[in-house]
């Protein structure tokens, strides 16, 4: 399964930098949601994957017992999750008023309308 | 279109939306969940309320500004951190107390609770501070 | 601790000296002179135990991993220095008061002066390295406010960046000096290192730290050919150019060669560099100095020809040189300070400093004149006053020189002429002839105006006269701790007739020669042009100006505003040291666990992959968001098929409101459409596939890893007992790590605001929304 989440992270990497690279903004926006869910699937499968043992402790139980999933990864890609989505809103937002105020989306033609 | 079906069950979903996100929150501590699912749980809620009935509606039915959510969602997880102090501990060191209840036996209640409480309030009031400004702006645009 | 006090009682002087702005000039300064006076009489007080060999320390740890402390040391050198530092200060600050007068910003100018006077004296009273490196740039920055202090002018400002540019540099590169000499002498507190000489001399590291040390030391001091920001910092009120630029920063470098003699002089390297470049200053200077008519200019100039004789000196590396150097140093700083504000009370008086104009000043300003003459007279090197004495010891000096003694005699002979001319000149001429050419309204400045230059004019004739009382007491410790062993320095104005003598009176021949023949002299040199370019200060002035315009040609290359090429370099820099790595780690991911795959993932994984297409390929916004939240979902699952509940909440919630934003913004966008090129796709579509095939690379990689887990089972054990949690990824952000939940929140908050902002408070101006 790390092989195919492997391909999968791979795939949406290179479709990131793709659309990253574009002259549009909004998939320049495209692109960077992708890099961050790669990246957050990066260091999930790092982590160790493991079924049905949540980082949970037991009614009875006072520590996790072994095999658990890594509780340590889950609280950064959460902490990433919640960044990121800050983030897109602001760079949304961002390229609506650009839009707004000069009319394209395009990289190039906006820089043109500036100066 | 079906509008009607949304506005309908967007007034019946989001007081049950946000009952659930205050759950979450909860028993975020020992179940999956926690401030930051149930702030963006409950404002989801609220956004739902914006886009069925409008921007406006979904204000009067929060009754204060986002933005003022923001603030005191971050001054109640700033102010979590100084019972710690007083402890003689380090900033934001988690302080409890086990009060002994009649019937349930004794809750852990802590300083955690608190700070949860507090990011589940500026979750609210940062997702909806943006929803509620790019409704407004397509709200006019519109018209 | 009591050698702490002076440095920190003068820095609380400059954070209290504003309040002086409420109190007229005059009085302002007799206040303020109180504690530079209190420090003089504090550092006369410690003469008996420095006389008697002894020295005071303090020292506190202060940065122990790297061996740096706040170390103090009082001794024969520091003592003289101080004792220059308070006394010259005092009389200084008595001055500005006059000099001042009702200036809006005197506050501002005690703030800066005792500024610098607290950094000086840190200079002279610390023991190591580091902490002179600190006090030492302290002392650029404090004479950068002070020559900048007219800010309106320009030229002010620029003379001011200047010397900071010089000295601030120089400095740094004196700071690397210092780690090197650390490095070899394996510490860094002075007094340790100046008993390790010969490990420092045999030391490969030697001569760089030598190299580097000196070029701070020569941009200080103003030794050629570093020397035009000297001149040029003649910019500065008076009482500056009295204080640092004569007096006591200008010393600094000398000062560091003088305390560094036992640590690092004695070698062939020290000789020749510091003669050599001592001897060139000192004819420059002088040489510089001849055409020059404004008579703070002239000081200047033979401020750089004195400093250059003082590098020399130390140079020689002999006890009469050392000797010869301390004495020299007193000497000037005490007639080159009293000159200073004479000429700053003439400007002030008559409102011009050209030597041309100012005649028969004598009869108004007769306490002025007096003041001027007696430090002229010590600066020509006349008998009885200790400038001859300064003058014998120094040829006497030469003539005993390890090497190259005749050479460095002419040299001498000829600079010391030039200054006699120029003593002439400034401190004399002004106040002979007739009396009607100078500007009619002149008259005696105020007592704060001449007791200065009085004071320090009649030290010159009383410790010619009675050269015992800073020979025995002052000058023999300084030499000690110079030579690092005790030298006898008994000074006398009479020793016979003999060839010192002989070359003192021919000196004054040729400078009063040199005097008369002054139009023709002035003539000479204006035809005697060189280019500016060749010019140290014009090769200056050229970097200067191109820098700008090569930082502008820079920018255009690096930053230059297309955010593609700034991407595409990142990119390609990752993949580039990623590779490297991956190289470097030689052995390729075990793919052992490929096993474990069950259908439903893999069915998944197809459909995210799909997803991921689409939102690539699709020409529709629509489209692309829709493929987009199917991936998100997608990746929602795979957090609930490998047991990360919370991240599948999180991730499902974000989602949706993703979506949501993303509606309302992109319904406005034009539709997708591929508008770059085909060799930039190209170019970009191998880019995206090698890094995606590095990273899949990585994460297989990551994967065989066995993470160090001792984190994670702290948490999965501390939990519960702990934090009365059983979720323990909400435990690490609320507990935990909650002080990175909290950083977290204010960046969501800062973000918030941002949206805000540009959505809403643009009405306020003016632009029309398209």
């Amino acid at each position: 399964m790390h092989v195919l989440l492997a391909i999968l992270s791979g795939i949406l990497f290179a479709a990131g930098v793709w659309l990253i690279l574009r002259r549009s903004l909004a998939r320049l926006v495209l692109g960077l949601i992708l890099l961050s869910q790669a990246a957050n699937l990066v260091i999930f499968t790092s982590g160790g994957l493991h079924r049905a043992a949540p980082p949970i402790v037991g009614e009875n139980a006072t520590a996790l017992e072994a095999p658990y999933a890594d509780p340590l990864p889950q609280a950064l890609i959460l902490t990433a999750i919640v960044i990121s989505f800050g983030l897109f809103a602001f760079f949304l937002v961002l390229i609506k008023r650009a839009h707004q105020e000069t009319g394209t989306d395009d990289i190039d033609a906006m820089s043109e309308v500036e100066t | 279109m079906n509008a009607l079906i949304l506005r309908i069950s967007a007034r019946y979903l989001s007081p049950i939306l946000i009952g659930v996100s205050v759950l979450l929150l909860l028993r975020g501590h020992n179940d999956p969940g926690g401030g930051f699912i149930g702030g963006l749980l409950a404002a989801s809620a609220m956004s739902l309320l914006a886009l069925a009935h409008g921007t406006a509606s979904a204000r009067r039915s929060l009754r204060v500004d986002p933005r003022t959510l923001i603030a005191v969602g971050l001054l109640l997880a700033l102010t979590s951190g100084f019972p710690a102090l007083f402890g003689g501990r380090e900033w934001l060191t988690g302080m409890w107390t086990l009060p002994e209840l009649p019937l349930i036996g004794a809750i852990p209640l802590g300083t955690p609770l608190w700070f949860d409480v507090g990011i589940y309030i500026s979750v609210v009031g940062f997702t909806l501070t943006i929803v509620f400004a790019l409704s407004e702006n397509d709200e006019e645009e519109a018209v | 601790m009591e050698m702490l006090l002076p440095i920190v009682l003068t820095l609380l002087a400059a954070a209290l000296s504003p309040l002086l702005r409420h109190i007229s000039g005059r009085w302002g300064g007799w206040i303020a002179s109180v504690l530079p006076a209190g420090l003089f009489v504090f550092f006369l007080s410690q003469l008996p135990t420095v006389q008697a060999g002894g020295e005071r320390t303090f020292s506190v740890t202060w940065i122990p991993s790297l061996g740096i402390s706040l170390a103090f040391r009082l001794d024969g050198l520091s003592l003289l220095f101080a004792l220059l530092i308070a006394g010259v200060g005092t009389l200084v600050v008595i001055y500005a008061g006059g000099y001042l007068g009702g200036h809006p910003h005197r506050g501002r100018f005690y703030a800066f002066l005792f500024l610098f006077m607290s950094s000086m004296l840190g200079v002279v009273l610390a023991d190591n390295l580091f902490l002179l490196f600190v006090f030492w740039e302290l002392t650029s920055v404090a004479s950068f406010l002070l020559i900048g202090f007219s800010h309106e002018k320009e030229e002010a400002r620029r003379s001011a960046l200047q010397a900071l540019l010089i000295t601030g540099l120089g400095g740094l590169a004196m700071m690397a000096g210092f780690i090197l000499i650390a490095i070899a002498g394996g510490t860094s507190e002075v007094s340790e290192l100046l008993s390790r000489g010969d490990l420092l001399r045999s030391h490969e590291l030697y001569l760089p730290a030598l190299l580097l040390l000196l070029l701070g030391a020569f941009t200080k001091s103003a030794q050629a050919p570093f020397h035009f920001w000297l001149p040029g910092a003649m910019a500065a009120p008076a009482p500056v150019s009295a204080y640092l630029h004569s007096a006591t920063m200008v010393k600094a470098g000398v000062y560091l060669l003088a305390r560094l003699n036992p640590a690092l002089g004695g070698t062939d390297e020290w000789h020749y560099l510091l003669t050599l470049a001592g001897g060139a200053t000192m004819v420059i200077g002088a040489l510089l100095a001849g055409p020059q008519t404004d008579l703070k200019r002239l000081l200047g100039y033979s401020t750089v020809s004195a400093l250059g004789m003082l590098v020399m000196l130390i140079g020689l590396s002999t006890d009469l040189a050392a000797k010869a150097a301390l004495v020299f140093l007193v000497v000037h700083s005490l007639y080159k300070a009293a000159l200073f504000m004479v000429a700053g009370t003439i400007d002030h008086e008559t409102g011009t400093r050209d030597v041309r104009q100012l005649h028969g000043l004598m009869r108004v300003m007769p306490f002025t004149a007096i003041a001027a003459v007696l430090a002229a007279l010590s600066m020509t090197g006349f008998p009885p006053l200790l400038g001859f004495i300064g003058k014998e010891l120094m040829y006497e000096a030469k003539m005993q020189a390890p090497s190259a003694s005749l050479f460095l005699l002419i040299a001498g002979v000829l600079a010391n002429a030039v200054n006699i001319a120029v003593a002439i000149l400034s401190g004399m001429r002004p106040f002979i002839g007739r009396g009607k050419h100078h500007p009619a309204q002149a008259h005696e400045g105020t007592l704060t105006l001449w007791l200065g230059p009085l004071i320090l004019g009649l030290s010159g004739l009383l410790l010619g006269l009675f050269p015992d009382l800073i020979g025995i007491p002052l000058i023999e410790p300084a030499v000690r701790s110079v030579r690092a062993e005790h030298v006898d320095v008994d000074l006398a104005l009479w020793h016979g007739i003999n060839p010192v003598l002989l070359l003192s009176i021919l000196t004054i021949v040729v400078g009063v020669v040199l005097y008369l023949l002054r139009h023709r002299a002035r003539d000479a040199s204006a035809r005697l042009r060189v280019p500016e370019l060749l010019l140290p200060g014009g090769v200056y002035r050229r970097m200067i100006a191109a820098l700008p315009a090569f930082s502008g040609r820079l920018v255009g290359v690096i930053h230059n505003g297309n955010l593609r090429s700034y991407l595409f370099t990142i990119i390609t820099v990752f993949l580039i040291l990623a590779a490297r790595t991956f190289v470097d780690l030689a052995d390729w991911p075990v793919l052992s666990r490929l096993g474990d795959v069950e259908f439903y993932s893999v069915g998944l994984v197809v459909l995210m992959i799909a997803a991921t297409l689409m939102v690539v390929a699709s020409r529709t916004r629509l489209a692309a968001v829709a493929a987009l939240g199917v991936l998100g979902f997608g990746i929602a699952a795979l957090y609930v098929i490998y047991s990360a509940p919370d991240l599948a909440i999180t991730q499902i919630l974000v989602e949706t409101l993703t979506v949501v934003i993303f509606l309302f913004v992109i319904r406005h966008l034009p539709r997708f459409g591929e508008r770059s090129p085909r060799p930039t796709q190209f170019r970009d579509g191998v880019i995206a596939v090698l890094s995606g095939t590095m990273v899949a690379l990585f994460s297989l990689k990551a994967s065989g890893v066995q993470m160090d887990s001792a984190i994670s089972s702290y948490f999965a054990e501390n939990s519960v007992p702990a934090a009365y949690g059983r979720n323990v990824v909400n435990v690490i952000l609320v507990d935990f790590r909650a002080l990175d939940t909290l950083g977290e929140a204010t960046v969501l908050a800062v973000a918030a605001i941002g949206v805000y902002a540009m959505i809403k408070l643009r009405k306020h101006h003016g632009r029309r929304a398209g």
